[in-house]
This record gives C-alpha cells, structure tokens and sequence, in this order.
C-alpha cells in the first residue's frame, strides 16, 4: 500500500473532461506506449481534484493499462504532485540563489506571519497553503512565486505585492 | 550595438502570434530548408555553423545530430530539452513566453533533418504558462499547414507535442528526460548507448536544448558560414546570457561571443553595473553548477588579460583559476553576499534534486548540505573545510550522470577561492549567524564603484 499522509480510500469518479484529456495524451505517442501519458494524466487529476490520492492513481493506472505502482513510484518522484489535500491556492516561493540574493527569504517569512500557517500547511479556510520550492527560471525577476493550479507567476515580489495578491485571491473568493 | 539573431523581433507587440512572426520573416527559414535542402545538406549548414550545444554541454550540435543511428523501418525522434531549472539560468524560458514561434520553426527544421516525423518538446512542469503559449503556438501552425501531414506540399509529415514535467531538475539530463516521457521517474540511463543509438522507446534520439534548436532558423536563413564569422574562435555565433544576482538591469541579453566579461557586467547596453552602488565580489558564470570566480579572475584572467564570454574564455585556466559558460546562467554577488550562505544554498538544491540513483551523489550531497549548514549558522569547525573538499573528490566523476559534478564544483570552488570567509564563520561565529559578514574585502578594489 502507498505510504502518504492523510491517505483516503474514498474512491474517485474521473469526469468525462478529464477522460477525454487522458484520451488526447495517449494518441500523442506510438501504440503501446500510453505510459508516456503517466505524467501530463496526473497533473490533469491533480488539476481536477486539487492533490492525488491513491485511489485517484490507482484509476489513472487501470486507464493506462499499467500497474499501480508504476504510478506510484512517479508520483512519489516528481516534486508537483500533491499527496495529501492542500489549500485552494498553493503559493511557491523559489528558494534558490539567485532569488535569494534579492530577497526571498524575507518574502517566505513574511508569506508565513501573513497567512499564519507554516510551510506545507493549509490556512483554517482551506485557502490557502505555501512553500518554498527549487529554482523557478526566473532569477533575474526575483523574488518570484507561482500559485497553483493556474500556475501564475509573480515576480520582483515585495512583501506589500505578497499582500495585494493575497488580498485579490480573497476578494476573488468571496465575490 | 551587437548582432542580434534569436531576441531581434523580441520586443515587436504580437511576436508571439503566428501572423506578426511570419510578417519578420519567420519559417521563411523552414521553407527554404524543406523545399531548397536535403536533410543532410541542413546538418551540414548546422556543422559548418559550428554552433555548441547551448543547453551546457557545448557539444557541437552538427557533430552530435549526424550520429544519429538511421536503421531501415525504425522511427526516429527529435526531445527538444525544455526543463530549464539550472540555478541562474532563464533564458529558455523568456525565449518560449515571447517567441514561441522561434522554437516551433527550429523543430521542424531540426526534426526535417534529422528525419523525425514525430518530435516532442519537453518542459519542465512548473512553466505551466510557457506550456499553454507552446500548445496555441503549435496550433496555429498547424492550422497554417506548417505541421502535419505534407507540409507545404513537400510531402515531410511532422507531428509536434508539449510534454509536460513533474518537476525534478535531474530530467535537464538528456537520459532522464527521456525516462520521464517515457513515464517513470527521471532516472539518469547508463551510457553507452547513447540517444543517438537507443533515446526514446529505445529508437535513435537526439536531445537538444531550446536555444540550440531556435539558433538553427538564422543558420539555415544566413548559411552556416555567415553564421560562423560571428563569434570567437570555436566560440561561434550568439549565446542568450540570462543575467541575474545583484545587478543593476538583470534580464536575457543575447551576445556575440566574445564580449569581454567587463563590459557585459558594466556596460549599459547589458547589465549596467553593480546594483545599489556596491562593488563585485563574485561571479558565477554558467548556472549555478559551475566553479564561482572572485571578482579579479572573473575580469581577467590569470595571466592579466580581460576574460572573454566565450566557451574558451571563461574556462581559461582551467578550474584552478577559470570556469565555465555551462548554460549560461550568470549571477553576480555584490560585496555585501556570503559565500558561505549562497554554497549551502546551492548544495541543498542538489541534495534536494538528486534522483538518488547513485551512493555518491545522494548520500554526499546530503553530507555536504549538512556541514555547509552548521558552518552558516555558527557551529563549523577549522577542519570542516576539508572534510567539503574530501566529499566533493569523492562525488566528482563518480556518479551515472554529471548532476555529482554539478554539486561537488560549487562547493570546491567557493572554498579554493573564499577559504578564509569560510574559515571565518568558524572563528566568528556569532557574527555570522547575525549576517554580518566583515568581509568587503573581497571586492575588487580596481573594479569600476557606482556612483
């Protein structure tokens, strides 16, 4: 059995969007090799239901024909894939050098005191979670942050930006 | 003002657009390879070009696409290797947000070659925004009869993807990119057999990266001869130098190779100089992976004349006294950074990214992440330094994939050239923790001072 956090074994039902998402990945590649549609099917699930639960891949690995634990055993690699439930909007500071030169740290602090919730954590509204993550390919527009699931990209952040935006995700919310 | 092939058009509004690009010219370039060209005669424009891989490596890239293995009734493909996470280097990345057309046309230049009917472009997960304006790029060109089947009417048939990554720096090397689009954990292969012998579902492949294949369509528009008169030496051509760290205008400039270091660093067609009025320290050149210089031997080399930023140039020396143009990431420190700090940062990143396939590797980089780490934060010890260089030796060379590298010359680098700043943090231990480094010392009294 898959060894995550908060593991859940409420099974899942895949929407016909998202089956036809997986359909579109597998006809990109020659026959018999659907695994090659492993990675862009869970950022589809992921992108549908907000992390990846095991029964979630256990049914990405009966849609590719493949064994659970091939899924698994990405999953469990790649650093976007979420294995247990996490806020609404995930913002991920890069921590590397170069934005580290500039200030990230600072941003990452300030992240933390403005939410009230420490690294990996969800905000007691279910909004919110951060982290701080490698090298985001930006380094000459540092500080930056990108916020899932959209992915959108913030950069020259200053801790009175970090405010704004997080003030716009709440209006956006309530409106 | 410095020739400019890939950013010439980048600032033109709608570049991005099929329509704009082709009003510049664009896949005029394509055009005349798959009507006017045989795919042999494209590779020999690439190799008379000269062009060097410009994902790190500094293969030439004429050389590396005719190994290429072509067996009888196999198909073969072309991964163009977009999973850009090198510390300092962003260049692929604003050449895909602004010019995507750039990289499409390159593919089907390079895929023609190469003789590729399906071709993949891999990119890194997290560019989720760079992944959108690929896939509306591709469509429009598809829709333009510029991919597909018989394109052109010149009977070539090209299908083109976007893969998205999962986010793991490990899958920039070319065999654990391929693993992972493949769909398992992006592992590094043992080699041989190279790509060009067994790549992607075990059929010949050639990986290169974004600004490789995008320096194909003013290779093929001007001939590899025009192409090889700018530049320097085996240096030829164009390089994107994604600047960062603490400058006065960060950005992507694209150089001529060649330029002295000294005038991409202060010259205000580049960098403009030391942000905030502060003086140089310290350089990395090439991404975060290559050996950092001090200021003096960043501007000149060992034997007193100006350093170049050309692939010879910055290496002159060697690692004793030079380093790299890798990717092309460069990051300049101030006189107010530590480079105790920075190298503990660098070494966390790679101990976070090794895939953990090889001992060395992955239990060093952890090693070393430690030490690093109670040297920043006051609890070091005078024999610590040895004991970095000791792991570094034992890591450099003994891994599957150049990832070991990548992590030990950092940390040997910064403590050939920084040893009493690390010594320091021992005997200063308070101070250090308070981030008062004292150590101003090591900027370059002759470099320029802003006003």
């Amino acid at each position: 059995m898959l060894r995550v956090e908060n593991v859940t074994h409420e099974p899942v039902e895949f929407s016909p969007a998202l089956l036809a998402q997986f359909a579109d990945f597998v006809s990109r590649y020659p026959e018999g090799k659907q695994k090659s549609a492993l990675l862009p099917a869970l950022h589809a699930v992921q992108a549908e239901f907000g992390w990846v639960s095991a029964p979630a891949m256990d049914k990405v690995a009966e849609y590719l024909k493949i064994e659970p634990i091939e899924v698994y055993e990405v999953a469990t690699f790649y650093t976007m894939y979420f294995l247990k439930p996490q806020g609404k909007y995930m913002l991920e500071v890069c921590r590397t050098g170069p934005c580290c030169l500039v200030g990230a740290e600072k941003i990452m602090d300030h992240i933390e005191q403005k939410l009230g919730v420490k690294e990996g954590e969800v905000t007691a509204d279910g909004m919110f979670s951060w982290r701080g993550v490698e090298c985001l390919a930006a380094c000459g527009f540092g500080p930056v942050l990108q916020i899932g699931p959209e992915y959108t990209f913030y950069e020259n952040l200053t801790p009175e930006s970090v405010d704004q935006l997080i003030s716009d995700l709440k209006a956006k919310e309530n409106n | 003002m410095a020739r400019k092939l890939l950013l010439e058009h980048i600032n033109i509004p709608g570049i991005n657009t099929l329509e704009v690009y082709r009003s510049k010219g664009g896949y005029d370039s394509m055009q005349k390879a798959l009507k006017t060209l045989t795919p042999d005669e494209v590779v020999e424009e690439v190799k008379k070009s000269g062009l060097r891989g410009r994902g790190g490596a500094g293969f030439p890239t004429g050389m590396k696409w005719s190994f290429l293995a072509k067996p009888e009734g196999v198909p073969r493909y072309l991964v163009c290797n977009a999973d850009e996470s090198e510390p300092g280097t962003f260049k692929d990345r604003y050449l895909m947000t602004h010019i995507p057309h750039l990289l499409i046309e390159g593919m089907i230049i390079a895929s023609y070659a190469l003789g590729a009917k399906t071709s993949y472009i891999y990119v890194r997960g997290e560019m989720m925004p760079q992944i959108r304006i690929l896939e509306r790029a591709i469509a429009e060109a598809r829709n333009a009869g510029l991919l597909g089947k018989d394109i052109l009417g010149t009977g070539y048939d090209l299908e083109l993807y976007v893969q998205p990554g999962g986010g793991a720096y490990i899958c920039g090397e070319e065999t654990a990119l391929i693993e992972s689009l493949e769909g398992k954990r992006g592992n590094p292969r043992i080699k041989p057999p190279f790509p060009a012998i067994a790549g992607l579902y075990g059929c010949p492949t050639v990986v290169n990266n974004v600004e490789s294949i995008a320096a194909t369509v003013p290779i093929i528009r001007d001939g590899g001869d025009e192409y090889a008169k700018i530049g320097i030496g085996r240096s030829t051509g164009t390089k994107l130098i994604s600047a960062g760290g603490n400058l006065k205008k960060p950005g992507v400039y694209e150089i001529e190779l060649g330029v002295p270091v000294e005038e991409f660093i202060y010259s205000d067609e580049y960098c403009g100089g030391i942000a905030n009025g502060k003086r140089l320290k310290a350089v990395v050149a090439g991404g975060s992976s290559v050996p950092i210089l001090p200021a003096n031997l960043i501007l000149k080399t060992a034997a007193g004349d100006a350093r170049v930023m050309s692939y010879e140039g910055l290496s002159e020396g060697g690692f004793a006294t030079g380093t790299m143009m890798g990717s092309g990431g460069f990051i300049a420190f101030d006189e107010d950074q530590c480079i105790v700090r920075n190298t503990w940062n660098f070494t966390r990143f790679y101990h976070h990214e090794s895939c953990g396939q090889c001992s060395p590797c992955r239990e060093g980089t952890g090693w070393m992440e430690k030490v690093l780490h109670r040297l920043e934060h006051g609890h070091g010890k005078l024999s610590d330094m040895d004991l970095l260089v000791d792991v570094s030796k034992k890591i450099e060379g003994n891994t599957i994939c150049p990832l070991g590298d990548a992590a030990a010359w950092p940390v040997a680098s910064a403590i050939r050239h920084f040893r009493d700043e690390f010594e320091w943090h021992v005997t200063n231990p308070s101070a250090a923790v308070a981030g008062n480094f004292g150590l101003a010392h090591y900027a370059d009294p002759l470099v320029k001072v802003e006003a």
